[in-house]
C-alpha cells in the first residue's frame, strides 16, 4: 500500500509530472514539523495576526430554548479572514516559504480558503492566483472582490459544473505547468499524500483548543463534536484530538442539497461511493461508469463531489458517523442562530447548527455538545435572503 | 507480453490519440479505420472522463462533448469488438482510473484482453499507485504503460526499469496541447531510459507539426499527438475521418524521415 493512507483511502493518485513536487512537499514537512523555530513563528502567526485562540462560547440561550444538553460554539468565525481556513493557510505559507516558493496557487469554492491565501500571500510577500468556478465567482461575488484587493489575481475557471471541482481540477493542472516556484496551497483535507495529512494536523489546533477549553470551563470531555464537512478539513480539525477518546462521538454534517433522495445533492458519504478522483482514493458522487456527478448545495463551500480520505477512513471504522443536512435544515439553522444567539454563521456551519438542533433535545441536560462555528455568515446574507425570495444583491 | 512492440518494427512510430465517441461512435470507427490506413503504428482510443485533470482544454471539451452524447465505457468496448474484425493495429486505451476502478478493475481488464486491448494509460496513476492496476493487467496480458516528465529526475530509472510496452514520456511541464515551441532535454532523459530498459520510448505532449514530429522521433521511438488530432475531429466533426487520414499520413511520413 502506498503512502498516505487512511485504512483504504488516500493514496498518491496524479501524474507524474507533479510525483516530485510532492515528495519534496512531504520532506519539507516532515523537517519543518518538529522545527522549533517554525513551530514558534506559526505560533506566533497564529495567535498575534490570526487571533487565536479562539473562542469556546457556551449558547446558553440555544441550550435553553432546545432544552437537552448543553451546548458549546467554538468560534473559527471570529478568526482574522472569518474562518478556520487560515489556521492551513498560514502553515502552507509558512512551509512554502521555507522551501523557497514565491508564489501561491489555491482552488477556492465560497472563496473562504481563496481569502485566507490571498490574505497570507500578501502578508509574506507572495504572488497568489486563485482558481473559482465561474458560478462560484457570481454566488460569492464579495469574496472575489476581497481576493483581489489582497493583490492576488482570480481565474475564473469555465470548464465541467464551473464549481468547486473544477477550481481544484484547474489548480491542479496549472501546478503541472509551473512547479518550480509555485505553492499548491490545497485548502481541504484532500488531494494526494501529503496534503490531507498536513492540512489536517494544521486544522487540529481547533480540537486542542476545544479540549483544554472544555477541561478548563467544565472539568471534562464532551459527549460530541460537531462539524460540517466538504472536503472536511474544519471536521477533521474539530475531531483529531478526540479520535482517541473514544466517548466522544464525532459527527459530520454533509450538505443533502435538495435531499439525499434527489440528484440536486453533495451528500457524499450517504450517496457516494468507493472511487479514485483529485489524487485520493476515496468516496466520491459518481455515476456507474464512474463519471463524478455534478453536486449541488446551497453552500458554495461543501458543494464537492468527494470527501477527504480520513473522513473516509473513520466512517468505515465507525469512529465517526456522518449526517446529511438539506438547504431548508441548514437555512433554519442560520437564521435561528442569528435571532438566538446573534451570531450569524456561515451557511457551511450552519449544516452543523443544524444537526445540532434536532440531536441536543433527545439528550439529557448533563450531556454537552460542541459545534464548531466553522466560518461567519456575511458572506452569504444576499444568498440567503434570495434564497427566502427576497431580491438583495451585493 | 502484448502487440505493442509490434508498433515499433516499422521504422519510427507515429501514435494517434482519438476521444471516443466525439463526434459520435460510427464517426470514431471511421477515424480509427482512417488512421490505421493512413499508416499509424499504435492507436491510443481515449475513453472518455468528467474531470480529465491531465488534459489542456481542447482534449478536455471533446471529453465532455462525448460525454454529452452518453457515451459509456462498455459503448466503447463494443466499438473496439467492431474494430477488431478489421484492425490489427496495437490499440492501447487511454482513461483515468475512476473509470477503471468504478468498472471494476478486474472486470475492466478481462474485458480488455478479450476484445484486444493490448496496453493502458492511466495518467492519474504514477508509479507508487500501479499496485492497484498494474498486476492486473500482468493477468490479463494488457501491458501497463508507464508515464516519465520533464520532473522526473531521480525517479527514471525506477520507472524504466519496471515498464511494460513501451515508455510515455512527456514533452514538457503542464497539460496535454499543442506548442510551439518543447524546451525540455529529452536527450538526457532517454539516455537515462535507454540504459534501464529495452523498451522502446514514444514521446507525448504538445506535439502538433510534422516538423516536431521528426525531431521527437529522431531522440526517440514515435511520436504521439492528441490536441492537434482532436482539433481536427472539432472542426470537421462528421467530416473528420478523411483530414484526420490525411493528417496521419504527413505524420507519419515525418517520422519516417529521420
Amino acid at each position: 500500500m502506498s503512502k498516505g493512507r487512511f485504512g483504504i483511502h488516500g493514496g498518491q493518485y496524479i501524474p507524474e509530472t507533479l510525483m516530485n513536487a510532492v515528495n519534496e512537499l512531504e520532506a519539507a514537512y516532515e523537517h519543518y514539523k518538529n522545527d522549533p523555530e517554525f513551530n514558534r513563528e506559526l505560533s506566533d502567526l497564529l495567535n498575534e495576526y490570526a487571533g487565536r485562540p479562539s473562542r469556546l462560547y457556551y449558547a446558553g440561550k440555544m441550550t435553553e430554548d432546545l432544552g437537552g444538553a448543553k451546548i458549546y460554539l467554538k468560534r473559527e468565525d471570529l478568526n482574522h479572514t472569518g474562518a478556520h481556513k487560515i489556521n492551513n493557510v498560514l502553515g502552507q505559507a509558512l512551509l512554502a516559504k521555507k522551501m523557497g516558493k514565491t508564489r501561491l496557487i489555491a482552488e477556492t469554492g465560497a472563496g473562504q480558503h481563496g481569502v485566507a491565501t490571498a490574505t497570507a500571500a500578501a502578508l509574506m510577500n507572495m504572488e497568489c492566483v486563485v482558481f473559482m468556478g465561474e458560478e462560484d465567482t457570481i454566488r460569492q461575488a464579495l469574496n472575489v472582490y476581497r481576493m483581489r484587493l489582497l493583490g492576488a489575481t482570480v481565474v475564473p475557471v469555465k470548464t465541467g459544473t464551473r464549481t468547486l471541482k473544477d477550481a481544484v481540477s484547474e489548480a491542479m493542472r496549472e501546478w503541472t505547468t509551473r512547479i518550480d516556484d509555485t505553492h499548491y496551497c490545497l485548502g481541504s483535507v484532500m488531494g494526494p499524500h501529503p496534503f490531507p495529512t498536513i492540512v489536517r494536523d494544521f486544522q487540529a489546533v481547533i480540537s486542542k483548543e476545544i479540549k483544554e477549553q472544555m477541561l478548563e470551563k467544565e472539568g471534562r470531555l464532551p459527549d460530541a463534536v460537531i462539524a460540517c464537512v466538504g472536503g472536511g478539513s474544519n471536521a477533521i480539525g474539530t475531531f483529531y484530538n478526540f479520535i482517541e477518546d473514544k466517548e466522544v462521538a464525532l459527527i459530520g454534517c454533509e450538505a443533502a442539497g435538495r435531499g439525499i433522495d434527489t440528484f440536486e445533492t453533495a451528500a457524499t458519504i450517504s450517496t457516494g461511493k468507493l472511487g479514485i478522483f483529485h489524487g485520493m482514493k476515496s468516496y466520491f458522487c459518481q455515476d456507474k461508469y464512474g463519471q463524478i456527478a455534478p453536486v449541488y448545495s446551497i453552500s458554495a463551500g461543501l458543494d464537492y463531489p468527494g470527501v477527504g480520505p480520513e473522513h473516509a477512513g473513520l466512517y468505515d471504522s465507525g469512529r465517526a458517523k456522518y449526517v446529511p443536512i438539506t438547504d431548508d435544515e441548514a437555512v433554519n439553522a442560520f437564521e435561528y442562530l442569528a435571532k438566538t444567539e446573534g451570531i450569524i454563521p456561515a451557511i457551511e456551519s450552519a449544516h452543523a447548527v443544524a444537526y445540532a438542533m434536532k440531536y441536543a433535545p433527545t439528550l439529557s441536560k448533563d450531556k454537552i455538545i460542541v459545534v464548531t462555528i466553522s466560518g461567519r455568515g456575511d458572506k452569504d446574507c444576499a444568498a440567503i435572503a434570495r434564497y427566502r425570495g427576497e431580491d438583495i444583491h451585493e | 507480453m502484448s502487440n505493442i512492440y509490434k508498433a515499433f518494427e516499422n521504422g519510427k512510430a507515429f501514435i494517434p490519440f482519438i476521444t471516443c465517441g466525439d463526434p459520435d461512435i460510427e464517426t470514431t470507427k471511421k477515424i480509427v479505420k482512417a488512421a490505421a490506413d493512413n499508416g499509424a503504428d499504435l492507436i491510443e482510443l481515449g475513453i472518455p472522463f468528467s474531470d480529465p485533470t491531465a488534459e489542456g482544454p481542447v482534449i478536455q471539451e471533446a471529453n465532455l462533448r462525448a460525454l454529452s452524447n452518453k457515451i459509456t465505457t462498455d459503448d466503447i468496448f463494443e466499438l473496439v469488438r467492431d474494430l477488431r474484425k478489421e484492425i490489427t493495429v496495437p490499440f492501447v486505451f487511454m482513461t483515468y482510473a475512476n473509470v477503471v476502478f468504478s468498472y471494476g478493475t478486474d472486470k475492466f481488464l478481462k474485458i480488455c484482453s478479450e476484445i484486444g486491448i493490448d496496453g493502458i494509460i492511466l495518467p492519474d496513476v504514477p508509479f507508487e499507485e500501479k499496485e492497484e492496476f498494474a498486476p492486473v493487467c500482468e493477468k490479463y496480458g494488457v501491458d501497463f504503460i508507464s508515464m516519465i516528465a520533464p520532473t522526473s529526475e531521480n525517479r527514471i530509472a525506477m520507472i524504466a526499469k519496471e515498464a511494460k510496452g513501451f515508455l510515455y514520456t512527456v514533452s514538457s511541464l503542464g497539460v496535454t496541447g499543442t506548442r510551439s515551441n518543447i524546451t525540455t532535454d529529452l536527450a538526457s532523459i532517454i539516455d537515462v531510459v535507454r540504459k534501464n530498459s529495452d523498451i522502446p520510448t514514444a514521446i507525448g505532449f504538445g506535439i502538433s507539426t510534422p516538423e516536431q514530429a521528426a525531431k521527437m522521433a529522431a531522440l526517440s521511438d514515435g511520436a504521439i499527438v492528441g490536441s492537434a488530432i482532436i482539433k481536427i475531429l472539432a472542426q470537421y466533426k462528421k467530416e473528420s475521418p478523411k483530414y484526420v487520414g490525411e493528417y496521419v499520413k504527413k505524420m507519419k511520413d515525418a517520422v519516417m524521415s529521420v
